[in-house]
């Protein structure tokens, strides 16, 4: 516990995008009528004009809240030079699960560290579905009233990751979420530094993926997890030992009981080296681990990790099958110490468009399911479940934690927050064209360490904030108080409205 | 075990430019001339790869782009610019939507699978077909590899009549031929769209396909003639009652198809008694009265029971039924009478993506025939055009049959990868296990039920 007091929080640093035009919902256009009167500069609350030169330029497109402006700059200007559009590039941005509302709320956190303003739909994407028509319920505030709640820091958000209560590692997350995986090969390594620099300051960790275990991690082993996957990439006693967590992939939300698969163009030196490959050759990574054909056998693995680091943490990734929740009961039985459910609906990597939509169960239905049946068999407070596959805004969190998680996990959104604008060709050509996902040494150049770990620090900070604003109107003083509160929740699809 | 079965797929290029979601607007009016320019920075080239097609007065450039945008977020004076194409999202309808007209396109042309990064872009869950998941197996086995070929999966369904039991006539003999079953090495039939600027030439290029891929292909008798005669093998003449008299079938022909009606019986009966080897199908409109169609038909010794939703996937009669419900309890209502594995079960109408045919399948249809995939296969833009008689925007008519060939074998052969890719997560290997497999899928209805039924009290609460 005095770990927890000494930790601090880390600042939150104005951090805009790294390219020249951040893209918004709106655009102004200002004609040539335009008489530099400053009007427009000195009415904006949001800085979008600048005075420069005696010109008066639209600078920042992008922080324009449209018709929810309280001094629209369109109307107040003397000469009518101003016309507020829609922008044409937000439309083209983003899908169902990511809207562009949701893209640009997310770079908006990770800019300023603070939820955005109301023009954007910032709580829910536009699936028809799931999380899109699920609603927290809160008791209602009437005025006068005093909160239930009173002070800041009394909130808990923090998650004890080891509740077997057993010799290995008792580790705390001091917030409820912590970085999937990602392989060195398939992000780039700024990518991957900037999530787990992020995940060691902001007190939790950030797993490896397959692709080996790169040196330059070497300084944040203690907020580092490991991955075992069935290609066994880069996996060795020593990283087995250098870590506090590791963790066992059978299956992953994108590609549910299929294998991976990584081109021969990503295989560069420096991947081969990490995987033990060779340069060149495409990469295949099975489905399933060929060494497990029955649950004795997956006890073997955890087994043979607590054989090699007994004061490690063993978590098991799973996918949702229909026996979801007899997969995580036996991964209880054989020792593992986390188990985390990953929805059909997530994942960052390529994968089969048949695969992502139609494998497998989205996390929303399988986690009721395996919080129900860990309580019925009465170890329900024995493991911590971690759930991803979807997980987008800090609603999302409180969401999937009512459905019966103890935390999260985070992939796409560390991504978006390092400006993925999702046109999803991770694997075309030499890889990601905004430098995220890509290995090649030009597109790498794109992005900076220093600047992508402050933005998904910024992001993470503004996630926590709104977490503990959630707990606050719950009255709840600790997010374990929201697990499994699925009565804190409505359905649209269900809601009864009383006469 | 039969023979392993694979695709050999070759690029067949796009005629003509597809329509693309979005567009690139570049303006030149206040170009600053930068000595970087954007343009020349583009990774994927677009920019100096662009060219002008000259018979359709084209620009490749919105072809070529990947959507980055980084040109857009570039542009010292945000010249560029990108924009959704409203000619895209006019494509088709609600059923055929723009996003599976062009996916069709894609696996048309390269015979690849579709294959993205980033997770899952879609709707949570859909109507028909999109309200079902599939199944996978976790941790242990039998989680099958068929992609990769370390592990056969076979995707071969038999045709015809499985008889319970042989019987056997007081000389000791065969009662009858039970040898009357044929087995093709996947779960898809071609048949012939309702529309299409169709000519002679395009039905050769899908019959070469079909004999390629060693299925069927079902079209009105009429068209039989289109085809050279060493086809007929390989395609299913669809005979309408009143024409029945004539029946001029190919003597190679192994299966012919019969519409419903009400005289159904007589019509088996006196093509039966010109052609006795034949396999006959029945095709039947799904509507109210489907299962005890399809019933009567298997009672009365059809083997083969071919069910017809509508092009959307929905019931014939202008219900609001979907053909995936349509499968299920006709399948069903055929196993509760101890009858459904003597005979074959199809379906066509809707078959509109890969997902569609293991998801028939586990629904209960032993394979499905597919119809206006073929024809977008042939870029065609589903606008209906050639249904007033118009020209056709792509030209489909002018298509030499071995590209028309060569753009089904692809389609087929990515829905064939696919569709082994759904089997091997799943741990089948054999498409005639996964009949009526629907304990290894998962249904809207159900678990949306089961998840958030509880989840409606709102009373004396504020929702966020």
């Amino acid at each position: 516990m005095s770990s927890r007091n000494a930790f601090k929080l880390p600042e939150a640093v104005r951090t805009g995008s790294r390219f020249r035009n951040a893209i918004g919902k709106y655009r102004l256009n200002r004609t040539g009528d335009c008489i530099a009167c400053g009007k427009c500069v000195e009415i904006c609350p949001y800085g979008v004009h600048v005075m420069r030169r005696g010109q008066v330029f639209v600078e920042n497109h992008h922080l324009c809240v449209g018709a929810e402006c309280p001094e629209p700059c369109h109307a107040a200007c003397p000469v009518q030079a101003l016309t507020l559009r829609r922008n044409p590039d937000f439309e083209v941005m983003g899908d169902f699960r990511w809207t562009p509302d949701l893209l640009t709320s997310t770079w908006h956190m990770a800019q300023f560290s603070e939820m955005p303003p109301k023009h954007l739909e910032y709580k829910i994407g536009g699936s028809a579905g799931g999380f899109d028509k699920l609603r927290i319920k809160f008791p209602p505030v009437e005025k006068g009233d005093k909160p239930l709640l009173e002070e800041d820091d009394e909130l808990d958000v923090g998650v004890e990751l080891n509740r077997r209560g057993d010799n290995a590692h008792k580790i705390r997350i001091d917030v409820p979420f912590y970085g999937g995986g990602m392989s060195y090969g398939s992000v780039s390594i700024t990518t991957m530094l900037s999530r787990i620099k992020a995940a060691a300051a902001l007190g939790t960790f950030c797993c490896t993926g397959e692709g080996g275990y790169p040196d330059e991690l070497k300084p944040y082993d203690d907020h580092v997890i490991t991955q075992v996957a069935t290609g066994l990439f880069g996996v060795r006693e020593e990283t087995i030992q250098r870590v506090k967590i590791v963790e066992f992939k059978y299956a992953q939300g994108a590609k549910p009981g299929l294998g991976g698969h990584l081109l021969g163009d990503k295989v560069t030196p420096g991947v081969a080296r990490m995987r033990e490959a060779v340069v060149g050759y495409p990469l295949f990574s099975p489905f399933p681990f060929h060494s497990v054909y029955s649950v004795e056998d997956h006890k073997k693995h955890v087994d043979w990790i607590k054989a090699m680091n007994p004061k490690a943490l063993v978590s098991v990734k799973v996918s949702t099958p229909t026996d979801v929740d007899m997969v995580a009961v036996g991964s209880y039985y054989a020792g593992a110490h986390i188990i985390h459910l990953d929805g059909s609906y997530g994942g960052t990597g390529a994968a089969p468009d048949i695969a992502k939509k139609n494998i497998a169960m989205p996390i929303e239905y399988a986690l009721p399911k395996v919080h129900r049946f860990l309580e019925e068999e009465g170890v329900r407070d024995k493991i911590t479940v971690i759930a991803s596959g979807g997980v987008r805004t800090p609603h999302d969190v409180a969401k999937t934690i009512a459905l019966g998680a103890d935390g999260v996990c985070t992939g796409t959104a560390d991504l978006v927050a390092l400006e993925c604008i999702r046109c999803h060709n991770c694997e075309s050509g030499r890889g990601c064209a905004r430098g995220i996902a890509t290995t090649d040494p030009e597109l790498i150049e794109l992005m900076d360490l220093e600047w992508g770990t402050q933005r998904i620090i910024n992001m993470f900070l503004s996630w926590r904030k709104e977490l503990i604003r959630i707990l606050k109107r719950l009255g709840m003083k600790s997010l374990k108080e929201l697990v499994g509160r699925t009565d804190c929740l409505v359905h649209l699809d269900y809601m009864k409205r009383s006469e | 075990m039969p023979s392993k079965y694979s695709i050999h797929t070759h690029t067949a290029p796009h005629r003509f430019k597809a329509v693309t979601k979005s567009g690139i607007i570049a303006w030149e009016e206040g170009c600053i001339k930068c000595a970087v320019c954007v343009k020349t920075r583009c990774i994927y080239g677009v920019y100096d790869n662009r060219n002008l097609d000259p018979m359709q007065m084209i620009d490749s450039i919105d072809n070529e782009c990947m959507n980055c945008l980084r040109c857009v977020q570039g542009c010292p004076k945000e010249l560029i610019h990108k924009s959704l194409n409203p000619e895209y999202q006019a494509l088709g309808d609600p059923y055929w939507s723009p996003d599976i007209i062009s996916k069709l396109w894609y696996q048309a042309e390269t015979g690849r699978i579709p294959v993205s990064g980033a997770g899952y872009p879609g709707p949570f869950s859909g109507p028909g077909f999109d309200s079902m998941w599939t199944d996978m197996s976790e941790i242990v086995r039998p989680t099958r590899d068929g992609i990769h070929g370390r592990e056969y999966i076979s995707t071969a369904i038999d045709l015809g009549r499985t008889a319970r039991h042989l019987s056997l006539n007081d000389e000791g003999m065969l009662e009858r031929d039970y040898s009357q079953i044929y087995d093709i090495p996947l779960p898809i039939i071609l048949k012939m769209p309702a529309f299409g600027a169709v000519n002679g030439d395009i039905v050769k290029g899908w019959a070469m396909a079909a004999k390629r891929l060693g299925t069927l292909m079902a079209l009105p008798q009429e068209m039989i003639n289109a085809v050279p005669d060493d086809f007929d093998p390989w395609l299913v003449p669809m005979i309408s009652p009143e024409e029945s008299k004539t029946y001029a079938i190919p003597g190679e022909t192994r299966i012919v198809e019969i519409s419903w009606s009400e005289e159904w019986a007589r019509v088996i009966e006196e093509i039966e008694r010109a052609y006795p080897s034949l396999l006959i199908a029945v095709r039947i409109p799904m509507d109210e009265e489907i299962e005890e169609k399809a019933l009567s038909l298997a009672r009365n010794g059809v083997s083969i029971i071919h069910l017809e939703a509508a092009e959307n996937g929905l019931f014939m009669d202008e219900g609001k039924q979907y053909m995936k419900d349509g499968i299920r309890s006709t399948h069903l209502k055929l196993v509760e009478a101890g009858i459904r594995d003597e005979i074959t079960l199809l379906a066509s109408g809707g078959i509109a993506m890969a997902e569609h045919v293991a998801k028939a399948i586990i629904c209960g249809v032993d394979a499905v025939l597919i119809d206006f995939p073929i024809l977008i296969a042939l870029e065609c833009r589903m606008c209906r055009r050639c249904t007033k008689e118009l020209p056709c925007p792509v030209e489909i008519d002018r298509a030499s049959p071995s590209w028309v060939a060569s753009r089904v074998t692809n389609l087929v052969g990515a829905w064939h990868n696919q569709l082994l890719e759904v089997m091997g997560a799943m741990g089948i290997r054999d498409a005639r296990r996964l009949r009526g497999e629907v304990g290894r899928a998962m249904f809207f209805e159900e678990l949306d039920r089961a998840t958030f039924g509880s989840m409606g009290e709102v009373e004396d609460c504020e929702l966020e």
